[in-house]
């Protein structure tokens, strides 16, 4: 029998997230507020050695100052933030040497999100350093990474190791005046992946963080610093899931990439974290900070798959310092039932000869709203700069919104810039296409849909694209009328 | 004294001199109180992030120009477009010239909005019209309602056709040592409808002279508009323009805008659709020089099913210039089968140009093509150097490219003698003699 487009909707309507449970382990909680003292509470907490503490409290001085930025496309209750406890750390905290030692209901829930850590070794060649509210509980493949030089832990552990890394480098990026969430991650910041990549290595393996928002009423400060020294390379994997839950959870990450000369990082995401229910109630604020700096003819490039999430307020930027670097962008954004979205990225050109790619590929059904907004900025030394963008759009439904906010600054006459931006959504005449030639609806979509976001997640590494494709249909099937 | 403070204070004198009636008066009052509370615009606000006006209000400004001045015809004569029968309304400072105006009761009305603002004939009109697009929360737009005093009047009766284009002649003549001016039109054009109109402000002498122009127009049913505004003035000359216009069912407008010459431009270009299969175009060619700066900002709102609307902006920028551009398209929920397209293409010739850019969609329809371009580049290498081998010197070699590059635009210009002239003034802002007409 036919399955009607009717059916359909019920169906995803009613399909509840499927990655929403709640795992079972003791941890231990700070109480709820942010003042001085729970910023030092947290600094002595995770051993960190005074110069931290201080750099913290400075940053928490900072924010006291700011406030919470309003320009963004979206509408939602802001988070009181101080209700949120800023630790969250499971209990059963020793470090794993191996997989046997770590508490079996944290491996039950890797399992169910099919990110078995077991498989994941054998089969993939990853090392996960997986983030579990906020304190990273395994790290494998270490030794291998090891025996080439590669530092890749958390950032706690960074700062206790190689403090004069992450001294020279934390904040630079983005320093902790930047924006008010980034500001308060600063502040408050619990965990996190630290990468380092010496000069002239290629890391054999495909870098990845798992990051989870367990706890009720814990809001997550990841911090990630990854550092590419002289012609190095890396591809780094980030995804996230997180349980369902009524209340708003707060996710202010910072994201910082520093690509030294020559070198060459890619950073992937995928994320799914809870997006409410179909009412629109709960789900997840992604507050994201993300930006990398490109020296002499380095690289960074940035592939996102968004399809979670109540409200993302995200823009992965390059800032394109020296001469003959490449920034590259590479999103798709998918938005169902109450979802907002409003990503997008910034390509500061400031050396000569600097190159910058973004292609954009956002989905709106049900009664999302979904907005690019991007700057393009040429500075007058930017001599020869080149960007290419394009943004384009698909709706599925009457009652969503797709929005495009372009910024397009150049102060160099040698600047090639070019922008592109459509909307619309899948061609009666297209489907009918694919009827014709025995493809039902349905199908027609899933394909459509695909080829549209081809062009992105074919940038995304193996072991990723699969998963992408798999949140590209849960998000999606059936939403279109 | 702030300029700000001036405004303000002199209000109420002026309000008091005028005979109008209550509504207007009103209208006046609540829109001083807009500008009041929020002043002049500042870098702040989305809206005029790439363009300040700091500069500009530091100076003193006239609000009321000694109303003696006096122009000779042979003196202005070539800023008409002489070899075509004209109406005109011309006004010097502010003031209309019934000397060389040229209007008419006759069929159709192209008058002084003074006259429509105080006469009982005009009043059900004024209370239909005036000021009921532009927008209230708009600080620049306020302050002209709330000084709305002068300004051309144009109202075409149904099924009535315009049989000669009218012309719309703001002078300054110079004779102020900075000046304010704040004109305002009200253009109606009725069902089955049809007009031509070109606006122009020019000053006469190099003189401080701000101008904050709004123009209100309503398109009804089935009638079709079409405007031109030529924007050439001297480099001592800044204007604030406001341009709102509702369409209903079936109608077309057309705006072309020419900005050539001035200190600061910005153009305030909205359109609203009030009625299914509305057709509007915008288009606009833009050529600076030395330290101009331009602004155009374009909103298409489309809230009715099957319209459709073309934006084509072309900017050449050289020198120290500053380009700007900001182009909205909203489409609302129920406008189904919509048809938005907006381009907007940039050329660098010096260093220190600037051009920024930020075109956006905003779109809450599903059936719906809306797409918008957007480049900034350079002449292209191959192409000159084509030219260039086979005998054309480099300059007129670049002169023929830049014209090719906004050529599009003019190609839709429906008046032949007015394209002669633009042609020759964009050869002429090029410094070149291109050897043919158009």
């Amino acid at each position: 029998m036919a399955y009607t487009e009717e059916e359909l909707k019920k169906e995803l309507e009613t399909k509840e997230y499927e990655y929403g449970f709640y795992t079972d382990i003791d941890s231990d909680t700070f109480p709820s507020g942010l003042n001085k003292d729970i910023v030092k509470a947290i600094s002595k907490k995770k051993g960190e050695p005074e110069w931290m503490t201080d750099w913290r409290l400075k940053a928490f001085e900072s924010w006291s100052e700011m406030t919470e930025p309003e320009w963004a496309n979206v509408n939602y209750k802001k988070p009181d933030l101080q209700a949120i406890s800023y630790y969250s750390a499971p209990k059963s905290k020793p470090k794993y040497d191996s997989l046997d030692q770590v508490d079996p209901e944290l491996l039950k829930t890797f399992e169910k999100l099919g990110i078995s850590i077991e498989e994941q070794k054998k089969l993939s060649g990853v090392a996960v350093d997986i983030v579990m509210d906020s304190v990273s509980v395994a790290t494998t493949f270490k030794k291998t990474l090891a025996e080439k030089g590669i530092i890749f832990c958390s950032i706690s552990e960074a700062i206790k190791e190689h403090p004069e890394l992450v001294k020279k480098y934390i904040g630079s990026v983005i320093p902790p005046k930047d924006n008010y969430y980034a500001g308060l991650n600063s502040a408050v910041f619990t965990d996190g992946s630290f990468c380092y990549i010496p000069k002239g290595v290629r890391c054999p393996m495909e870098l990845s963080t798992y990051f989870r928002i367990n706890q009720a009423g814990t809001g997550q400060f990841e911090r990630t610093l990854v550092i590419a020294d002289q012609g190095s390379y890396v591809s780094y994997l980030e995804g996230c899931t997180a349980p369902s839950r009524d209340e708003n959870q707060l996710h202010a990450a910072v994201v910082e990439l520093i690509a030294l000369d020559d070198a060459e990082i890619k950073y992937s995401t995928v994320q799914n974290w809870f997006p409410g229910d179909k009412e629109g109630k709960g789900g997840v604020f992604n507050f994201v900070t993300k930006r990398g700096i490109c020296h002499e003819r380095s690289k960074i490039s940035w592939t996102q798959v968004e399809t979670g999430s109540a409200v993302t307020w995200k823009y992965p930027s390059c800032i394109l310092k020296g001469n003959n670097s490449v920034g590259e962008f590479y999103s798709i954004a998918v938005t169902n039932n109450y979802q907002q979205a409003d990503t997008g990225t910034k390509m500061i050109h400031l050396g000569k000869n600097t190159r910058s790619t973004i292609i954009s590929k956002g989905i709106s059904a049900g009664k999302s709203q979904n907005s690019y907004r991007g700057l393009v900025q040429v500075g007058a030394r930017a001599k020869n700069a080149r960007n290419f963008s394009q943004c384009d759009s698909l709706l599925m439904g009457n009652e969503c919104g797709a929005h495009t906010f372009p910024y397009i600054e150049a102060k160099n006459n040698s600047a090639q810039i070019e922008h592109e931006a459509t909307t619309s959504k899948i061609g009666e005449d297209q489907i009918f296409y694919c009827n014709q030639r025995g493809i039902d609806t349905e199908k027609a979509i899933a394909l459509i849909v695909n080829g549209f976001s081809k062009e992105v997640l074919n940038k995304l590494p193996m072991e990723f694209a699969v998963e992408a494709q798999k949140l590209l249909e849960i998000s999606l099937e059936g939403s279109v009328g | 004294m702030e300029f700000k403070e001036k405004l303000l204070s002199s209000h109420l004198a002026f309000e008091e001199d005028l005979d109008l009636n209550d509504s207007v008066h009103k209208t006046r009052a609540s829109a001083l109180k807009v500008f009041e509370d929020k002043g002049f615009p500042s870098k702040k606000e989305e809206a005029w992030k790439y363009t300040s006006l700091e500069a500009l209000i530091q100076k003193d400004y006239a609000l009321f120009p000694k109303s003696d001045s006096s122009i000779e015809v042979n003196d202005v004569k070539k800023y008409f477009l002489y070899d075509t029968d004209t109406y005109k309304v011309i006004f010097i400072d502010g003031v209309y010239s019934p000397f060389l105006s040229n209007t008419t009761h006759d069929g159709l009305d192209v008058c002084l909005m003074s006259a429509a603002l105080s006469k009982p004939k005009y009043r059900k009109l004024i209370d239909t019209y005036f000021n009921k697009i532009a927008p209230e929360d708009d600080s620049m737009t306020a302050l002209n309602t709330s000084y709305a005093k002068e300004g051309a009047y144009i109202y075409i009766p149904k099924s009535v056709v315009a049989e000669k284009p009218i012309e719309i002649i703001h002078f300054s003549s110079g004779n102020e040592n900075a000046l304010w001016l704040q004109p305002r039109n009200l253009i109606v054009v009725d069902e089955n409808s049809q007009a031509q109109i070109i606006e122009r402000h020019q000053s006469l002498k190099e003189h401080p002279v701000v101008t904050n122009c709004v123009t209100e127009i309503y398109v009804h049913q089935n009638a079709f508009l079409d405007y031109y505004k030529l924007q050439n003035d001297l480099p001592s000359a800044s204007l604030i323009d406001g341009t709102f216009i509702v369409q209903e069912k079936n109608s077309h407008a057309s705006v072309h805008t020419f900005s050539l010459g001035g200190k600061l431009i910005r153009n305030n270009l909205r359109y609203f659709h009030k009625g299914e299969n509305v057709m509007s175009t915008l288009k606009g060619v833009t050529i600076l020089h030395k330290k101009q700066h331009v602004d155009h900002a374009t909103l298409v709102h489309h809230s009715q099913p099957n319209c459709e609307s073309h934006q084509d902006y072309k900017g050449i920028f050289g020198e120290r210039s500053e380009g700007v551009f900001n182009g909205q398209i909203l489409v609302d929920k129920i406008a189904q089968k919509t048809n938005a397209f907006q381009q907007n293409n940039n050329i660098l010739l010096d260093d220190k140009a600037t051009v920024n850019t930020k075109p956006q969609l905003e779109i809450f329809a599903d059936d719906v093509k809306c797409s918008h371009g957007c480049t900034i580049g350079q002449l292209d290498e191959e192409a000159l150097f084509y030219l260039r081998s086979r005998g054309i010197p480099k300059k007129e070699a670049k002169a023929l490219l830049t014209y090719a590059f906004a050529n599009n635009v003019l190609e839709s210009v429906q008046l032949p003698s007015l394209k002669k002239r633009i042609n020759g003034q964009i050869a002429k802002k090029l410094g070149v003699n291109l050897g043919f007409d158009l």
